[in-house]
């Protein structure tokens, strides 16, 4: 009897390691990895059938495209470890830079390896509030008001939140005639009416609209548009401060693994393709700014007209605002732990 | 002292049939209000999620739920996830058979040292153990690296590196469901069967393992939940490349926050299924560990 028990037993095991060595069938010519920041998914899930469609006419050869998407900072590292990334898209430099420092993954000039500094796009940093604009939001001013709950995402993991706070601390420099103490007041006012410090710009987003937190949500015009448009109209509105930053999405080739894998070929077209009239036309279709004034002037209406500055025009470039306001002990760390 | 369920059992029928319900009513307002809250508590905590769940994935039809789950990167997911388990649980079967057969049979020096490295796993977090994995498997600055690179293999952020933090994870549930019943058991059985003449392998086929034959079924499904559903430690070693590294409770989290909330919740209910499956085929383990108990009562009852 018991013989027989473990004789069955032992049959049932086999079965199952005997499922080990089935594996899901594989099997392109080309392959290449696109490791991405959190809210571009939707922009690429259009760009790669694109993409590969071109391809495969001009060069009669299959290419799958492979997408992995998270917190940028957080991508930016899992590739130093050894993600096998052959382009990365990001949305601030920085996060190409570490790159270059580590390992040397990527070429240091790669802003010059494609037109508009290695940046297809830009967007600018707005505001989402609730339906009716019951606070009355209208400028950064605003935002600084006691009562007036801001939802931002953390700006020492998200770029997103990054560009949040140079934004509040640009405009604030030029309305007080470059006075650094007068901006650095103004932030810590900001900070002040932050209740929850998301990791990413997607957990913000979240905050904001399903757990009804706050009465302004600070992110990207394009992820802004999206929630209007995917979450219904009639909830929020987007509001268009005065001043604004102007964040361009950066893109590069990993240099040492299309080396390694052999695609460089395919990943520069890749790369190239997001600044072709094609790839423009979808990219101003997910609400970010395209760079071809053609494209642009067609989806004007999009794109309210508004003063922007950028990190390397006014801030003096992200080396430095890295070192004064990100690192360790630096001015955003002081404000917060003022709080 | 462990009561023999059927010495109880003759002890409970000999209570006069009145005795026995008056001492159970003694109390019924008590007895309500415990049965209530723990129903209650059930509902709210157990019942209701796996409900919303179900209705969440369910709310733009069955077509939607359909689309949601053949969707490419879901049947991947899905494959994904049911080959690391199909890898993980065979080895972890093996490990933890071997440890808790050494750690119940035999007396040997660091014992108690493989008993606590058992339960490492359990006490540390799964973040850490993932990251463990990227120290030590990256290629570009981790302690295998130069060797990694040399031969081209990739352990993290691709399949072998979700199997391994799988592996990792689950490993204290065969072997912890085994060591205090093989040493409940004690050695007589094994001692006996040496003297009559049979050799290693045959005691271990023959009297070990069908001893411990429901409690090991027991870890085994343990083993098998926790490896569908681990998400800390796989999240840091995946890499989230689509279609290829992401297990079902990594896509869950990728369709919710692509806004696909029902799509989200169709993977999400196909987890739920595979949980409930695992819980039926537990009981019913349960059930048969009882009646083998039972049976050998009434045979020791019947031949002492």
């Amino acid at each position: 009897m018991r013989v027989l028990f473990s004789l069955r037993f032992a049959a049932s095991l086999a079965a199952l390691s005997a499922l080990t060595f089935l594996a899901p069938p594989v099997g392109a010519e080309v392959s290449l990895l696109n490791v991405s920041y959190d809210v571009s998914r939707e922009l690429y899930k259009d760009i790669n059938p694109a993409f590969a469609a071109e391809w495969r006419a001009k060069k009669r050869e299959a290419v799958t495209l492979n997408q992995s998407h998270g917190g940028s900072s957080k991508q930016a590292l899992s590739v130093a470890a050894g993600l096998e990334a052959d382009v990365i898209t990001m949305n601030q430099a920085p996060d190409i830079d570490i790159l270059v420092e580590r390992g040397a993954l990527v070429a240091a000039d790669w802003r010059r390896r494609f037109p508009h500094e290695s940046a297809p796009y830009t967007t600018v940093s707005v505001f989402l509030v609730r339906k009716g604009n019951p606070k009355g939001i209208k400028d950064w001013a605003d935002l600084a008001r006691p009562g007036v709950s801001v939802i931002i995402p953390n700006p020492k993991t998200s770029g997103n939140g990054r560009y949040t706070y140079l934004a509040a601390w640009g405009q604030a420099l030029r309305k007080n005639g470059d006075d650094a103490a007068k901006a650095r007041e103004f932030v810590a006012a900001l900070f002040k009416n932050v209740p929850v410090l998301d990791g990413g710009g997607r957990g913000a987003t979240t905050t904001f609209t399903q757990r009804g937190i706050g009465d302004v949500l600070v992110t990207f015009e394009n992820e802004a548009v999206l929630i209007a448009n995917e979450l219904g109209k009639e909830a929020f509105e987007v509001v268009y401060p005065a001043l604004t930053i102007e964040a361009a999405a950066p893109v590069a080739i990993v240099d040492k693994v299309v080396d390694k894998r052999g695609t460089r070929e395919a990943a520069t077209a890749y790369l190239n393709f997001l600044f072709s009239p094609a790839g423009q036309e979808t990219i101003a279709r997910h609400h970010f700014r395209p760079r071809d004034a053609a494209v642009l002037a067609q989806y004007a209406a999009r794109f309210p007209a508004v003063r922007t500055f950028t990190v390397e025009g006014e801030l003096g470039g992200w080396a430095n605002v890295q070192k004064t306001h990100f690192a360790d002990g630096g001015i955003y760390d002081q404000i917060v732990e003022r709080r | 002292m462990k009561i023999n369920p059927a010495a109880r059992a003759r002890a409970i029928s000999s209570l006069a049939p009145g005795e026995l319900k008056r001492a159970l009513a003694a109390v019924p307002w008590i007895k309500c209000l415990v049965l209530g809250l723990a129903l209650g508590f059930f509902a709210v905590f157990l019942l209701l999620p796996l409900i919303v769940v179900f209705a969440e994935a369910f709310r733009k039809g069955l077509d939607a739920y359909w689309a949601a789950i053949s969707e490419p990167d879901a049947r991947a997911a899905v494959w994904l996830t049911l080959t690391t388990v199909a890898i993980a649980l065979p080895l972890n079967l093996v490990f933890g058979v071997a440890a808790a057969w050494c750690i119940a049979k035999f007396e040997f020096r660091g014992k108690q040292l493989l008993v606590t490295l058992i339960d490492l796993p359990f006490s540390v977090s799964p973040v850490v153990a993932g990251l463990v994995f990227v120290l030590l498997f990256s290629t570009q600055h981790g302690w295998f690296a130069p060797w990694l690179q040399a031969w081209d293999i990739k352990i993290i952020f691709a399949a072998p590196g979700i199997v391994l933090a799988t592996i990792f994870v689950t490993f204290p549930f065969v072997a912890r469901e085994l060591i205090p019943l093989m040493q409940a058991q004690g050695r007589e059985e094994e001692e006996a069967a040496i003297v009559l003449g049979a050799r290693g392998w045959q005691t271990f086929w023959r009297i070990t393992l069908p001893n411990v034959k429901w409690g090991l079924l027991y870890g085994i499904i343990l083993c098998n939940a926790r490896a569908m559903g681990e998400f800390g430690a796989v999240s840091v070693v995946s890499g989230h490349i689509r279609g290829q590294t992401n297990t079902m409770p990594l896509q869950v989290e990728i369709l919710y926050n692509e806004y696909s909330f029902s799509a989200a919740f169709a993977v999400a209910s196909l987890l739920a299924l595979l949980a409930l499956v695992t819980l039926a085929v537990k009981s019913w383990v349960e059930w048969k560990a009882r009646q083998a108990l039972d049976f050998n009562d009434d045979k020791q009852d019947i031949a002492p």
